[in-house]
């Protein structure tokens, strides 16, 4: 454990530890990567009942006006989602763009119920120093960012989360997909959302650091609910088609690319008021030179991140941007850049593993079906 | 006779046939076995050579032939069932058998107790 000690610690540290996780060092934190239940287990409880990952190392800020203006008029400056048309309690996926239409990172933004419009932003733990560095230097004299250092990140995801949450708090179940709330968890005022990363109905809660050990446990001692590490939290939000970011994208990779454009607002993708607008623009109207697809190996064998890809004729067309093994679809599940000929679903790949040419198709995203609970409006 | 090597694997050694196979100590350190590749029949391999993969649910790790010979037989039922690594390392969930071309690279590895000794230092 010498290796840890130079490690960030989250407030779930002592009790992560205590329950079996194997900690090793994620984004300078030192985060469990497996429970003694084992990550195949790990994830199979999570698509059955219910799993609690700390996420306490991503960041969390908040983002309020400067100007007397709408926060999220400032945002859509360096991200293309329809930030200003969201309601209190509301929340969108989005990314950070640079010049070029690369994303930097992706993120969610919430809008706080605060008279001011302020927003609640979750960024990725391994870009948070960066993140906020963009914001407050592109944004300066717009708006204030606050990082939020006092507070952990707790997911609860799964079929069984609603059951669990509503045990301590029955007003969890009103909260619908992507919306947010603030909800007293064991006398604590805790800002909860109804999402997650792992393609299951769930659960994040911002909780106070100081609160959060004692809701972990709490939540833990439910018969429904197991600790959940990285390993599993890889192989679920794979299943589940979600990016990684610094695995699946990059600086210079464009949301066309990416294949995130559902994440451009309406009128944005018409006008192009973002960064790198122009480009991104015209690769929605003529296409781009490579494609992040889904790619689904014939045969056993995992192929993992960075493995080759090449056509039936032996010419390199892409790589692996993330691979594995799929609990829950029971075989290897991968995704990767192509080239954007080979996009289309079925078309036929070879993934070069350990030197052999293994057979593999571009596949659908996801794996396995989401199961947001959605509200009917 | 068994052997031990300090890379977690273990030989089964009757005559110049040496079964091999990966410790308990292994499987648990790789959690879920979910591939295994074995090698071809017939195919010869040095000490330490690379000679089969393993696969967790998180990353692939080698299988070193533990000693220079030739691959007499492989274990197929892990193509259809790679968990047997898991719930059987000792025994169903062998990898290859091996026809030894030198006994005496064998005689440096640890028998049981040793192994046992050697994993208690581990922990």
């Amino acid at each position: 454990m010498s290796d840890n000690q130079t490690l960030l610690k989250t407030p779930l540290f002592d009790l992560l530890t205590a329950a079996g996780g194997k900690m090793v060092p994620f984004a300078s934190y030192a985060m469990p990567v497996q429970f003694p239940m084992g990550i195949m287990g790990e994830h199979n409880h999570t698509r059955s009942k219910a799993g609690l990952f700390d996420v306490s190392h991503m960041g969390q800020c908040y983002i309020r006006s400067l100007d007397g203006r709408d926060p999220a008029a400032a945002l859509e400056r360096l991200m293309p989602g329809a930030l200003q048309s969201l309601k209190p309690g509301k929340m969108r996926y989005s990314m950070l763009l640079n010049d070029d239409g690369g994303m930097e990172d992706d993120l969610m933004v919430t809008r706080s119920f605060e008279p001011d419009g302020m927003l609640y932003v979750v960024v990725n733990a391994a870009c948070k120093d960066k993140d906020y560095a963009i914001i407050e230097e592109k944004l300066a004299g717009k708006v204030a960012l606050e990082p939020l250092e006092d507070r952990a990140l707790i997911a609860l995801q799964g079929p069984k989360a609603e059951e669990v949450l509503a045990s301590l708090a029955p007003g969890a179940t009103e909260l619908g997909f992507m919306e947010a709330t603030m909800i007293t968890l064991e006398g604590t005022v805790c800002w909860v959302s109804r999402s997650g990363y792992t393609g299951e109905d769930g659960y994040e809660i911002s909780v106070p650091s100081s609160d959060a050990e004692a809701l972990a446990r709490r939540l833990l001692s439910h018969e429904l609910v197991e600790p959940i590490g990285l390993g599993a939290r890889d192989s679920l939000r794979l299943e589940a088609g979600l990016c990684l970011s610094g695995h699946d994208f990059n600086a210079s990779i464009t949301p066309v690319e990416a294949a995130v454009t559902f994440a451009l607002g309406k009128k944005r993708r018409l006008t192009g008021d973002f960064p790198g607008g122009e480009k991104i623009l015209a690769q929605l109207a003529e296409g781009t030179s490579r494609l992040l697809v889904g790619i689904k190996p014939q045969g056993r064998a995992p192929a993992r991140e960075g493995t080759i890809i090449q056509d039936t004729s032996g010419n390199d067309i892409g790589i692996l941007t993330s691979g594995g093994f799929g609990p829950t679809v029971g075989g290897p599940i991968a995704m990767g850049f192509v080239s954007a000929e080979f996009a289309a679903v079925g078309t036929e790949i070879n993934l070069i593993v350990r030197g052999k040419s293994l057979p593999a198709r571009v596949a659908n995203t996801p794996f396995v079906a989401q199961r947001y609970k959605r509200k009917i409006t | 006779m068994i052997k031990f090597t300090e890379e977690h694997e273990w030989l089964l050694v009757d005559g110049d046939t040496v079964t091999v196979g990966i410790t308990d100590y292994a499987q648990k350190a790789l959690g879920d076995v979910v591939f295994v590749e074995l090698p071809e029949v017939g195919a010869s391999f040095g000490k330490d050579e690379d000679a089969a993969v393993v696969e967790s649910v998180k990353a692939a790790s080698d299988v070193f032939a533990p000693i220079s010979g030739e691959i007499m037989d492989v274990n197929g039922a892990l193509e259809d069932d790679p968990s047997l690594v898991n719930s059987a390392a000792m025994d169903a969930g062998w990898f290859f058998k091996m026809k030894a071309s030198d006994m005496s690279e064998m005689d440096a590895m640890m028998d049981e107790t040793g192994y046992n000794d050697f994993v208690a230092g581990l922990e």
